[in-house]
């Protein structure tokens, strides 16, 4: 018997968040960049007490098995980060963008999303605006032209923005992942 | 003497409740709710099975936060792909072996405690993880954040009129081992007053943040305590419809973990979703 998810509640902030979480790599890194965005419930308030996490490779491509995430030395590159959302509903990591893992395979940001409110996890992707890739992605290309949208980072000045809804107008595609047969 | 009977809010920022003040709804009208929508799920569907949820519905209404914060389009199945395969690594960089023990004080990553046993009953909790094929979760990452034993949690939005202790943070973390296994100290939380209804209570719970063999299978929980009569009361956990998948939430006491003349032993052992066998990629 799988044993079922629960809310993370409002009181997970002195527990889950650290210093360090949302930076993969130091800010001052020549090819950093910036991800964030707001978490937006259904009425399209920001939600400050959303927590969320991505898994990504590097920059390069390769998706990186090393320790280290929550002491981070600033040198190596553990490709998972956790940022806990502001006052204002604003996560913010600062990384790198992913290269993609397989030839010709359109890279993305694994991402995981709790909140209170939000009885389970929820899986999203985060993917790279006009990237030639997306074209051929099966995920991407099996959505209408609203939903993938949703799925796709915009560019600003320090990076990328992707915004979370996680109901209503624009709400996030979220993803299943079903076990083999 | 007098004792403040002021309910809180959940978290300061709160958002209302569409139509009412949250505190204006009681016990029995959360509970009727409750007892409607396990009566909807104990209905036979039509190839015979009961359609009861193994994992909680996240639109559910009894529980006043979600009704904003659930999606309404369903989840699109996808195959994970290579990054999703692959969970995150953690090590002995990243844990100490003291942070599993939430009764010695003072604590890595907070400044709370000086040195001095919280109040509370001591208790063990220990138990293994597991994948979807049975697999042991080795060298993985546990965190776990609760309630002191008055039910108070050390954070800047909590307004419970309960003491604080001094000696309790409430938070830690662990590496399972090479079988899986997780191991704790701590002492047993206490129920709270929260804001969802007039005189709602949590049962006593410690949450628990999990990671798999691969990303896909990333969890975060709440381990509750055996013959609590809050179960049924409580929209949380009843959002979980199914009663065998409730129990899965439900630690077990085991005195064979409990050691003389110290502390209570409970176990709890957890499964997690899905495969990682196909997925995983060969060992470097």
């Amino acid at each position: 018997m799988t044993t079922p998810g629960q809310t993370i509640g409002p009181f997970f902030g002195q527990a889950l968040p650290y210093p360090g979480g949302p930076e993969l790599v130091p800010a001052g890194r020549a090819d950093a960049i910036r991800l964030h965005g707001v978490v937006y419930d259904g009425d399209g308030a920001p939600i400050p007490d959303a927590l969320i996490e991505i898994r990504q490779a590097d920059a390069s491509g390769q998706v990186p098995r090393e320790e280290g995430s929550l002491h981070r030395d600033g040198w190596t590159f553990t490709g998972w980060g956790r940022s806990e959302t502001d006052r204002t509903g604003r996560y913010s990591f600062t990384t790198v963008l992913p290269g993609p893992t397989e030839e010709g395979s359109a890279p993305f940001f694994a991402v995981v999303v709790f909140a209170r409110g939000l009885l389970d996890r929820l899986f999203t992707r985060i993917y790279l605006p006009d990237h030639p890739a997306n074209a051929s992605d099966a995920l991407l290309s099996s959505l209408d032209e609203p939903d993938r949208a949703t799925l796709v980072a915009s560019a600003d000045a320090t990076g990328l923005r992707f915004d979370i809804r996680l109901q209503g107008e624009g709400e996030t595609v979220f993803l299943q992942h079903d076990r083999p047969a | 003497m007098t004792v403040s009977t002021t309910p809180r809010t959940d978290a300061a920022e709160e958002t209302a409740v569409p139509s009412s003040d949250a505190t204006a709804t009681t016990q029995e009208e959360i509970s009727a709710e409750i007892a409607e929508i396990a009566a909807q799920a104990a209905q036979a569907t039509p190839d015979g099975q009961p359609s009861g949820a193994r994992q909680p519905r996240i639109d559910y209404p009894p529980y006043r936060s979600s009704i904003l914060r659930h999606p309404t389009k369903d989840p699109r199945h996808v195959d994970p792909e290579t990054i999703e395969r692959v969970a995150p690594c953690f090590g002995h960089r990243d844990v100490h072996p003291l942070e599993a023990d939430l009764t010695i004080g003072a604590h890595a990553g907070t400044n709370s405690a000086v040195s001095g046993e919280p109040i509370g009953e001591r208790i063990t909790v220990t138990g293994r993880i597991v994948d979807g094929d049975g697999r042991p979760v080795a060298g993985q990452l546990v965190e776990i954040w609760q309630a002191n034993a008055a039910g108070r949690y050390v954070h800047k939005n909590e307004q419970h009129p309960a003491p604080l202790d001094p000696n309790f943070t409430g938070v830690g973390r662990c590496l399972t081992d090479a079988n899986g296994d997780y191991r704790f100290r701590t002492i047993k939380p206490g129920p709270y007053p929260w804001g969802n209804h007039r005189n709602a209570w949590r049962p006593a719970h410690i949450h628990f943040s999990l990671f798999g063999n691969a990303f896909t299978q990333r969890l975060v929980t709440q381990m509750y305590f055996p013959g609590d009569p809050l179960f049924a009361l409580d929209p949380i956990y009843q959002a979980i419809t199914d009663q065998k998948a409730r129990d899965a939430l439900v630690a077990t006491y085991d005195h064979d973990r409990t050691v003389p003349d110290f502390s209570m032993g409970y176990r709890w052992d957890i499964v997690l979703t899905g495969s990682g066998r196909i997925w995983t990629e060969p060992e470097k």
